[in-house]
């Protein structure tokens, strides 16, 4: 069998390396390619493998080749000949048909277009959070889960008393006693009893008296050996062990709220998809279970799907306020605070009913805050507002408003972006607490 | 065809597809018994190494080669053949085999008993035949020493990433990679890069330096070299002065006169430099190389089955797999990427049999010389050691083959707007059919002739290249100006190419 080798058990991977140096290459490309296909993708799918196409651009590698279509000449040969006679002429492609005429001869092997490829979850997360510009640790803390459980790991034999495990310590100890022959108390009775009888015996004769002796001899060793052969020896003290491992807690719901009039337009709501899949992101490291709730609103709500939430667009007024009726609806009906966290996102361009942002704090502070773990409410302007809106005072009347609910509810925050880099500093506290957590 | 005769086996090798390695043995030793008792074959001692699919697909990235340094475009190749493959377009190969010394050859795991049966008759003995025997092979490349040189480059490439850092590696080896079409030595041999004497001079160069080291040298800002080692004077291939112009080898003449390379600059353009130079023969016998393994293991298939080893299931799913491997779409088939190197190789060569068994007079007339010899092994084992894809369709491509293939030439002037059909597989037409074909194989027209004529190496340092034109076919003007931008780095000043027309 010396011919064979079976190399299949090998490490795999042998190109990784040379994988990193390529993404590390086409960065610029592959970045764009990401966030396009981020755009197009659910809120709930940015941890899957996926698909991106790049173009060749910054991983071109060229070579010196001919070119015979600008000038000169050339023969060539091809298979296949049907109803040619010399001198006949066949039409060429034309110049701008170049992937046919690529078939055409073997000088021209270009075959440099763009090209589509596979990327991890992990190298997505990498440039997902680049562009938000997440901070390291935090990076580090969205890639791991961060809770833990105990888990039952077995035996050992040092533990808290409190974790003895009592079936095994006593099987130990009875399978020392029998090894060691240790005696019974009902030995010990048998021994006193035919003690008791030799003694009663009267008279005595010589005979039983050495009976006697040799009796209490022999109980006087079973009890010695019951001494010295304890019931349970330290050595057969067993403890369950555990071991620390990660889980995620339990079950998170996820309330996506936006308003959808005509103000907001494809920029507003593809920075609020971030919004939203970063928060999902989050939620789904910490939560087995994460149900994402889309809620819309002009001036009346209505829980829709991913692709109307994002894609499609309504007319109408705006007041905020319904949307907040319509999650307390949903809350109400299917996700019991005894079950669930529950999570509000909810970004907006500012601008609301007059009078109906006092309504607006009035429901968050009596009845959503209580039940919420965590609301995050952004606004999102475009540069120049942004500018004009530099301090955190002044505002529109739902800013103002809420930032009184902030003011009370340190599990609110709010905040306006115009980037997606702005996105972040919502959830700052967010991030900040897992990592105490974890620490 | 042996003097042995041999008697019908009792058994088949194997009746199951699913393969395990005692069965691949006992098929590995039946066909090396037909392979050197029957065909008589002289082959490099054999490896056989089983691979799954993912280790296919990193070998397909690396240049089929197991070994090999670290570069981007590899991984880039590997993300192409991945997503491809994963998408069902492509299949993989069954095989790869590696010219060297043992020669290994990769089965990959998936493969069905009769297709490793099928692979080790085509790699293990076709292809290592011919790599064994070929003139080109054997002049130019050398099969012992390519693993330990890999493995020396792979080394010696991580170490200068650690040292000078990835970004600095990296444009040398972009560089270098532009130019490997250019970095081969076609008519001269290269001087042997024995591994021992790289060793040897690389240790001299360690030991200079850990000798002239001194604390003083990491006081300085960054960017400021201590001095490297002088050049060690070797006798042969260092800088005399003279440069022995025109050079046809860009990488060598970089490596060797550029004016800004550093030394490990220098030895990178050198691996380069070698890696191309052992794949040179490989570019001039595609036809040859894949026409010999497709001949062989079709022979030993059939021995096989003549002799009861395999089963008419097993025939069957071998005719299968080699029907489509030889399959020739027309050049208006959508399929069509240009002439099919196993198709031609293995046309080519089972003519040949023909023309020595059941000649025609056409065939007596066109081939004197063995037309009717009947010992078809003799006249192949000849073209497979002493002929190259150009000369080999040039000599032996047959009016017969050339009628089955339909082959006509075509004309093509750049200003015209149509083709011409300059000849067509009739009796005017073969030989102008056959030399046009054949041209098209030889490398040295098909790419561009580009030489070293001239450095100012007293004056402004411009480096001068000069693209002798083929019947005035110019150099496709942007990916011209992007290789040169990459030889302009290397030279480190600047660099004119003039296209001129042959003469």
């Amino acid at each position: 069998m010396s011919h064979f080798i079976d190399r299949r058990l090998n490490p795999k991977g042998k190109s990784l390396a040379n994988r990193q140096r390529f993404l590390r290459r086409a960065r610029t490309q592959i970045r764009e390619a990401v966030q396009r296909s981020l755009k197009d993708s659910a809120v709930a799918d940015i941890e899957k493998d996926r698909k991106v196409r790049i173009s060749t651009k910054g991983t071109r590698e060229p070579r010196f080749r001919l070119d015979p279509r600008t000038s000169g000449e050339h023969d060539f040969v091809l298979p296949g000949n049907k109803e040619f006679v010399p001198g006949d002429e066949i039409k060429k492609p034309s110049k701008s048909e170049d992937g046919q005429g690529g078939k055409q001869a073997a000088d021209s092997g270009d075959g440099e277009d763009d090209f589509e490829f596979t990327m991890t979850q992990d190298e997505v997360l990498d440039i997902f959070f680049e562009d938000l510009e997440l901070p390291n640790l935090v990076r580090t803390t969205l890639k791991e889960t961060p809770s833990k459980v105990w888990r039952r790991a077995g035996i050992t034999t040092a533990g808290s008393p409190n974790q003895i495990n009592l079936i095994r310590t006593m099987r130990n100890s009875f399978g020392r006693r029998l090894a060691l022959k240790r005696p019974t108390l009902s030995d010990i009775g048998l021994l006193e009893a035919a003690l008791a009888k030799a003694e009663e015996d009267v008279p005595q004769t010589n005979e039983t008296r050495a009976k006697i002796v040799a009796l209490k001899e022999q109980l006087a060793k079973a009890n010695a050996k019951r001494k010295w052969v304890a019931f349970i020896d330290p050595l057969d003290v067993r403890f369950n062990a555990f071991t620390e491992q990660p889980v995620p807690t339990s079950q998170a719901v996820m309330f996506c709220l936006m308003d959808v009039s005509g103000s907001m337009g494809e920029r507003e709501k593809d920075l609020a998809k971030r919004f939203y899949m970063l928060l999902h992101l989050f939620l789904k490291r910490r939560y087995e279970r994460v149900d994402v709730v889309f809620i819309r609103h002009t001036h009346d709500a209505q829980e829709v799907d991913e692709q109307e939430f994002f894609y499609s667009r309504q007319s109408g007024g705006t007041i905020v306020s319904t949307a907040l009726d319509k999650m307390l609806e949903i809350q109400k009906e299917r996700y019991a605070t005894a079950d669930w966290n529950i999570y509000a996102a909810q970004a907006s361009d500012g601008y609301t009913q007059s009078g109906d942002a006092r309504h607006c704090v009035d429901l968050l502070n009596a009845e959503i805050m209580p039940l919420c773990q965590y609301y995050a409410y952004i606004e999102i302007l475009d540069e120049r507002e942004m500018e004009v809106f530099a301090s955190e005072d002044s505002g529109a009347e739902l800013w103002r408003a809420y930032r009184t609910v902030a003011e009370r509810w340190p599990n609110f925050v709010t905040k306006r972006i115009s980037r997606p880099a702005d996105i972040f500093p919502v959830f700052h506290d967010l991030f900040k607490k897992t990592e105490g957590q974890a620490a | 065809m042996s003097a042995a005769p041999h008697l019908r086996a009792n058994a088949p090798l194997f009746t199951e597809p699913e393969w395990d390695f005692q069965t691949l043995d006992r098929t590995y030793k039946a066909i090396e018994q037909i392979a050197l008792g029957d065909l008589k074959l002289d082959v490099f001692p054999n490896q056989i190494e089983i691979i799954s699919s993912e280790q296919m697909l990193d070998a397909y990235s690396s240049l089929a080669m197991p070994l090999m340094y670290n570069h981007w475009s590899f991984g880039k190749l590997f993300a192409r053949e991945e997503a491809l493959y994963r998408a069902g377009y492509s299949a993989l190969a069954y095989e790869i085999v590696i010219n060297s010394s043992p020669c290994i050859s990769y089965l990959l795991e998936e493969n069905t008993m009769t297709m490793q049966a099928l692979v080790m008759a085509h790699a293990a003995f076709g292809h290592n035949h011919f790599f064994k025997n070929n003139y080109l092979f054997r002049q130019w490349t050398n099969a012992e020493g390519i693993l330990d040189y890999l493995a020396f480059a792979k080394k010696y490439v991580a170490a200068c990433e650690g040292r000078y850092g990835r970004d600095e590696v990296e444009a040398v080896l972009d560089a270098a990679h532009a130019l490997m079409d250019q970095g081969v030595f076609r008519y001269r041999r290269p001087p042997k890069p024995s591994k021992e004497r790289v060793l040897e001079k690389r240790r001299r160069r360690m030991q200079y330096e850990e000798e002239a080291y001194n604390e003083l040298w990491r006081t300085l800002p960054a960017g400021v070299e201590p001095p490297a080692a002088p050049p060690i004077a070797a006798q042969d291939e260092e800088f005399d002065g003279d440069m022995k112009l025109p050079e046809e080898n860009l990488l060598y003449f970089l490596e060797k006169h550029s004016p800004v390379l550093k030394a490990w600059q220098r030895e990178t353009l050198r691996i380069v430099r070698n890696l191309a130079q052992y794949f040179y023969p490989q570019k001039q016998l595609k036809v040859m190389n894949e026409g010999c393994a497709t001949f062989v293991h079709y022979t030993i298939m059939n021995l096989l089955y003549d002799r009861g080893l395999i089963t008419e299931g097993s025939l069957l799913e071998f005719i299968h797999s080699h029907a489509s491997v030889i399959y020739q779409p027309d050049f208006d088939d959508k399929r069509y990427y240009g002439i099919n190197p196993y198709a031609l190789g293995y046309g080519m060569m089972a003519d040949i049999r023909r023309i020595c068994e059941h000649p025609t007079d056409e065939d007596r007339e066109w081939f004197p010389q063995f037309a009717g010899t009947g010992d078809y092994m003799a006249t192949l084992k000849d073209a497979w050691a002493n002929y190259r894809d150009e000369s080999f369709i040039e000599q032996f491509l047959s009016p017969k083959l050339m009628r089955d293939f339909r082959l006509f030439g075509l004309f093509d002037k750049a200003d015209n707007p149509a083709y011409r059909v300059a000849s067509i597989h009739n009796e005017t037409g073969y030989r102008a059919v056959r030399s046009s074909l054949a041209r098209q194989y030889d490398i040295g027209i098909a790419e561009p002739n580009i030489q070293v004529t001239g450095a100012d190496l007293k004056g402004n340092r411009t480096l001068h290249l000069r693209h002798k034109m083929h019947r005035g076919v110019p150099l496709h003007l942007a990916t011209k100006e992007l290789v040169l931008a990459h030889v302009e780095r290397l030279w480190g000043h600047d660099v004119k190419l003039e296209e001129t027309a042959e003469g």
